[in-house]
């Protein structure tokens, strides 16, 4: 019952303290209204080189989007611990480290699910695309999958976090690759190969290639491979991020280096 | 008049050595523009229209002297705040928009790095050779772009004074500058409303000049115009940053907003 306590309380209260997201100065123009803008940005290249629809741009941003919330804050809400000198404070505490950790991912999930969906309806708005109704709970699911496996990645950035200092720095390369391999603006067929076999394992490119398809008339039973696919690459993530982050807390414990970077 | 040069001088300088300080902090903004640079050379090279990889190779390169500005520039004066110097350099007898000014430029001048890198990358990896048609023009179309660009972070830091999360406010704008200044996407493809915003920015007018210097059109309108804009924002900024002192100063107000 405790566990259950932490992971939902726990991951909520830490989400609301350390990030005063829930400050509308924050909050709007970094994950409503930057989204937009970047939407319009990749429609009018994409206009410009004559490459793909707007529907194309559209979905694929505002999936991509995403890794803002996820990312950034998955990694402040554990690095940023050490920053506000609490991470010894909560790395004495009986708490198991599972519900610990990854209760901070559920709001986080939710978050980035909430900045995709405002995204892709008020971009599609803006341009003037046309999703038939019945796709949009389906699309719902594979962003909501979508998040979830980016926070995976966000879960391996906060191991890292642990033990380099620039975080911040770190989410916005991780973005930035995330940009480039996910397939949210160039298809994935135009890109060489090798960069064909990196998006097959990241967070977006699964998740955006379901949504495209469900936006284009495909039912959910075509899109479940993809949508499985996504969050099977969240789980590997996550996993990944949680022993990294247990990784760090052992060494932390071990060269009393807890909160040094 | 040459005390004030030596300030704005020794202040860029300092400034840029600051800035260059974190080898990680440089290694985004060598990379950041890099990027986008990335996305829109494979959607330019995949389009049916494969001709403006030139055109968007130097679009790319300038869109790093933006990034570098925007979000730093909004949040300088908060920084000051946070590091409790704000009260110094207010009250120092240097005229406060002469210690601002240089450092937004520095801001703008760190994006000259990653202007390099995404040249190079274009080379390097997508071929794309950068044929410059006259030189001169094209060596003072940077320096022009970057003083006006700093200029609009001088602008933008005194606008923001007041919020406590600017850097959010520098940060959105980012991207609405980036599409509608024309770095990547030719402004005929805007609505006709869009463009009286493109043409009051400075940015606009130096992408232009870099664009025109480079691919062969005369490049001394853009630059004059871009220089023009760069010091409207500047005399703007001092009337601006001027009242917001007085009003800090009547209402004891300086270390809150």
């Amino acid at each position: 019952m405790n566990s259950v306590r932490v992971f939902f309380i726990g991951g909520l209260t830490s989400y609301r303290a350390l990030f005063g997201w829930l400050s509308p100065w924050v909050f709007v123009p970094s994950l409503l209204v930057a989204p937009i803008f970047q939407i319009l940005l990749f429609v009018y290249i994409g206009r410009s080189a004559q490459l793909e629809s707007d529907e194309f741009y559209v979905i694929g941003n505002a999936i991509q989007y995403a890794a803002v919330p996820c990312l950034f804050a998955m990694t402040h809400l554990v690095a940023g611990e050490r920053f506000q000198q609490t991470l010894g404070y909560i790395l004495i505490t009986p708490a198991k480290r599972l519900p610990l950790f990854v209760g901070r991912a559920l709001p986080v999930v939710t978050n980035g699910f909430f900045v995709s969906a405002f995204a892709l309806l008020v971009g599609g708005a803006v341009v003037g695309i046309d999703v038939p109704t019945s796709a949009w709970a389906p699309i719902a699911l594979a962003a909501a999958v979508s998040a979830f496996a980016c926070t995976g990645l966000g879960l391996v950035t906060a191991g890292l976090g642990l033990v380099v200092r620039e975080t911040s720095v770190l989410a916005n390369i991780i973005f930035g690759l995330l940009l480039v391999f996910s397939g949210s603006n160039v298809p994935i067929e135009h890109l060489p190969r090798w960069m064909q076999v990196v998006s097959a394992g990241i967070p977006f490119t699964h998740g955006i290639a379901a949504v495209r398809g469900l936006a284009d008339g495909d039912g959910l039973a075509d899109a479940w491979g993809l949508i499985g696919t996504e969050a099977l690459i969240g789980v590997v993530y996550g996993t990944i991020g949680y022993a990294l982050i247990r990784g760090a807390e052992f060494l932390g414990r071990r060269h009393a280096t807890l909160d040094r970077a | 008049m040459r005390r004030s040069l030596r300030l704005l001088g020794l202040g860029w300088l300092f400034h840029m050595k600051m800035l260059s300080q974190s080898w990680f902090n440089m290694l985004l903004e060598l990379v950041w523009p890099v990027f986008f640079a990335t996305v829109a050379f494979f959607m330019f090279r995949a389009g049916d229209d494969p001709k403006p990889l030139l055109y968007a190779s130097l679009g790319a390169a300038a869109m790093g002297i933006w990034s570098t500005t925007s979000t730093a520039a909004g949040n300088s004066l908060a920084r000051e705040r946070w590091h409790g110097t704000l009260e110094l350099l207010v009250a120092a007898p240097a005229s406060f928009p002469l210690v601002l000014l240089p450092t937004t430029i520095a801001m703008a001048s760190i994006g000259v790095y990653g202007m390099a890198a995404t040249l190079l990358w274009g080379w390097l990896v997508f071929g794309i050779e950068l044929t410059i048609a006259s030189p001169l023009a094209f060596a003072l179309a940077i320096p022009a772009t970057v003083l006006s660009i700093g200029a609009l972070g001088f602008l933008l830091a005194i606008a923001f004074v007041r919020f406590r999360q600017a850097w959010a406010l520098g940060n959105m704008l980012e991207y609405p500058v980036w599409l509608i200044s024309g770095f990547l996407v030719p402004l005929a493809l805007f609505p006709g409303w869009v463009w009286p915003l493109s043409w009051a920015l400075a940015p606009t007018w130096g992408v232009d000049a870099i664009r025109e210097a480079a691919l062969g059109g005369s490049a001394w309108t853009e630059i004059c115009l871009a220089l023009g804009l760069g010091g409207l924002y500047v005399a703007v900024g001092v009337l601006l940053v001027r009242r917001a002192l007085e009003a800090a100063r009547s209402k004891a107000t300086l270390a809150l907003s």
